[in-house]
């Protein structure tokens, strides 16, 4: 599962720091992820990990620490310059606009324009079609209904869809499958896999520990905003992970296959 | 850009396919379906309207006359001037209370820029209140953007400073008369009638030739369309409402030039809300201000932008009041202008509560506003009757506004 061609992370952050008030949300964390691979991003509830992502796409700029992307040293000062890069990110709580449509959703901030300052709705519309089939998304009946009529799969689907479209490098997903049922986390994590066959690099924050072991190729843990361990997916166990995550406070969690 | 990108493979063309074939059936029932969710488009005005007429006709047999029915044009053209700006500012979610100051605070800049010893032209005048208008816009959006003061209380600031300034600039009980008569043109002229015909076949060809052509380009592209039987029937119910404004007007004095005014604003701005980036940005911004940012666009710099439309519509409705009356007094932008103004959209179906809503908002609006108005005077009803009705006819719209939002979160249509 874990094939590593490419050996240099596409991404990679050093030693980074990040302060809310009295609260050291991130210390010193160390992270990478490598294209075609799936790096998941675990930790309790508050480690750092929305954090540590919304730094990566310079919502909230890192204190401290480098960022280096294909090898160089970047600033991130805000969404279009990770956009810029080729860094995708699909937030915990979505950030689609219920009242625009499927294809305003997914060109929000980079609309093609034609002729007379006009959008060019038709190429919007053909290219977020192609881009829906080419994920399998086969589900919407038409990408000219409001996102708030969609399920909330199907608005899982399109904010990956959406973080695809523009030839991304890295797409990162916080917690794509938690309000998610049965059969529609099935269909992201098949998302996520078609994304690491496509050679991307994702990286997947989830609380669920079945779903990390499905998808993951390597694992990292953070705990009260310090990264405590990395973990190569096919050489670990949950119960590993779990000790990981809770200081061995607990030995069960969730999702986790009862030994 | 570096964004504009190859899709990332063949597709499946499953999607394709589904979208492209919409039947008139299937876009009916859409539609049911739609007003079943609380977006009623235009059919409560429709209702309104007829209703209105009935009630007013079988009061006052001088309601539904040609006289009269150009008589409302002019009336409103100055409320449905100023609304359109607002629709902008109601689809961010905010609100502008100071468009009815700002409107006579233009109207003031213009009269006492044209009499002596001034003399401006009348051209030089109206661009030079415009742009005093629009700086102000600016300065108030400026504030609500940077230093994030709610819009409610910077407008509200500015509706105070704004009336002060105009009582300042006239002098109390002083009236600064117009004499130019273009600017009186503006609201007092009308379109020999053939030139009423020309511009009336000139409006309806334009519709329908932009309709087509997108019609056209959506097929040939095999994207979703709308079916040719809605399209040709949406192109002949304007064809048909436009020949009898113009049969009708044209059995008084003609067309109000104002009335050809009201529709190039209402075709420009319908332009920039439904076709533009900036369009998009203002309903992006309006839906979920945390998504827009995230996508990175321009939060601040497009809220500005759209308290300036506010204020420069206000400025150029403020004009067509002024030239209505041939005159700016201290009372200019006083009254229920600014209540009528913000009532007008919401009437019309724009949401208080931003993403929702059109520009022809404004004008629907508008015309139930000045249907009542002009019945209600017609009648002779006193001035406390007229506030009371129309306070009603508000607190019905904004609860219809309220319920259809309900709607629109229990069908899931946003
Ligand atoms: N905008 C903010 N202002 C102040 N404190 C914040 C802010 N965002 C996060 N924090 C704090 O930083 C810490 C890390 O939060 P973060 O959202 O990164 O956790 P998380 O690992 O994503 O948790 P969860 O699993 O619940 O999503 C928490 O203590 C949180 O309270
Ligand atoms: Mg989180």
């Amino acid at each position: 599962m874990s094939n590593h061609a490419n050996n240099t992370p596409i991404l990679e952050l050093k030693g980074v720091s990040k302060r809310f008030g009295a609260v050291q949300a991130l210390e010193k964390v160390d992270f990478e992820v490598r294209s075609g691979e799936v790096m998941a991003l675990v930790g309790d509830n508050g480690a750092g990990k929305s954090t540590l992502i919304k730094g990566i796409a310079g919502i909230y700029p890192f204190d401290d620490g480098e960022v280096f992307f294909g090898g160089e040293k970047v600033d991130i000062h805000g969404p279009r310059d990770a956009a810029d890069l080729g860094i995708e990110i699909v937030y915990q709580d979505l950030a689609l606009a219920d009242n625009l449509d499927v294809v305003a959703n997914m060109f929000l901030g980079r609309e093609k324009v034609g002729g007379m300052w006009a959008m060019d709705e038709e190429s919007m519309e053909e290219e977020a079609i192609k881009t829906l089939d080419s994920l399998s998304v086969t589900t919407l009946r038409s990408v000219r209904l409001p996102v708030a009529s969609l399920s909330g799969g199907q608005r899982q689907a399109i904010a990956v869809a959406k973080a695809v479209m523009w030839n991304s490098k890295v797409v990162i997903l916080d917690e794509p499958t938690a309000a998610l049922g049965v059969a529609q986390t099935r269909q992201v994590l098949d998302l996520v896999k078609t994304l690491r066959a496509k050679g991307l690099a994702v990286v997947i924050i989830s609380h669920n520990l079945h779903d990390i072991f499905e998808v993951a190729d390597r694992i990292t843990v953070l705990r009260l905003g310090k990264r405590v361990n990395v973990f190569d997916a096919s050489k670990t166990t949950q119960q590993e992970v779990v000790y990981a995550i809770t200081a061995g406070a607990l030995s069960q969690v969730p999702g986790m296959v009862k030994s | 850009m570096s964004t504009t990108q190859e899709p990332v493979s063949e597709p499946q063309n499953a999607l394709l396919e589904a979208t492209a074939r919409t039947s008139p059936g299937d876009y009916v029932r859409n539609y049911l379906q739609r007003m079943k969710g609380g977006d009623m488009g235009a059919l409560p005005i429709i209702i309104g309207l007829i209703v209105i007429a009935i009630i007013f006709q079988g009061q006052n047999e001088h309601f539904l006359t040609p006289r009269n029915f150009v008589n409302l044009i002019v009336q409103m053209a100055g409320i449905t001037t100023i609304a359109i700006g607002l629709v902008f500012v109601l689809l961010l979610g905010e609100i502008d209370l100071s468009v009815g100051y700002v409107s006579a605070v233009a109207a003031v800049f213009l009269a006492m820029r044209l009499r002596p010893p001034d003399g401006w032209p009348w051209y030089a005048g109206i661009i030079g209140a415009l742009l005093f208008a629009a700086a102000i816009g600016i300065v108030q959006g400026l504030f609500i953007t940077k230093a994030r003061l709610p819009s409610f209380i910077v407008t509200l600031a500015g509706l105070l400073v704004w009336n002060g300034v105009v009582l300042i600039l006239i002098g109390t009980g002083g009236t600064v008369i117009i004499q130019d008569p273009v600017i009186i043109g503006i609201a007092n002229a009308f379109l020999p009638h053939v030139w009423g015909w020309i511009v009336g076949v000139a409006a309806v060809a334009i519709f329908a030739y932009s309709k087509l052509r997108r019609w056209k380009r959506r097929q040939k592209r095999q994207v979703s369309s709308e079916p040719i039987a809605i399209v040709i029937f949406q192109i002949a119910l304007v064809a048909v409402i436009m020949a009898a404004v113009v049969y009708v007007a044209n059995l008084d004095r003609g067309v109000p030039f104002v009335g050809v005014l009201l529709l190039i604003f209402l075709a420009a701005f319908t332009y920039l809300a439904d076709r533009t980036k900036f369009g998009r940005y203002v309903y992006a911004i309006g839906g979920n201000t945390e998504s827009a940012r995230r996508a990175g666009i321009p939060v601040d710099r497009i809220k500005t932008l759209v308290f300036m439309i506010a204020s420069l519509m206000a400025g150029a409705g403020g004009i067509v009041l002024a030239s209505r009356l041939r005159s700016v007094d201290t009372a200019a932008g006083g009254g229920n202008l600014l209540l009528m103004a913000i009532a007008a959209p919401v009437i019309g179906g724009t949401s208080l509560f931003g993403g929702h809503g059109r520009v022809i908002s404004a004008l629907l609006g508008a015309l139930i506003i000045a249907s009542i108005e002009n019945g209600m005077g017609l009648l002779g009803l006193s001035a406390g009757a007229k506030f009371i009705i129309t306070g009603l006819v508000l607190l019905v719209a904004v609860l219809v506004d309220a319920i259809s939002r309900r709607g629109r979160e229990q069908s899931g249509l946003g």
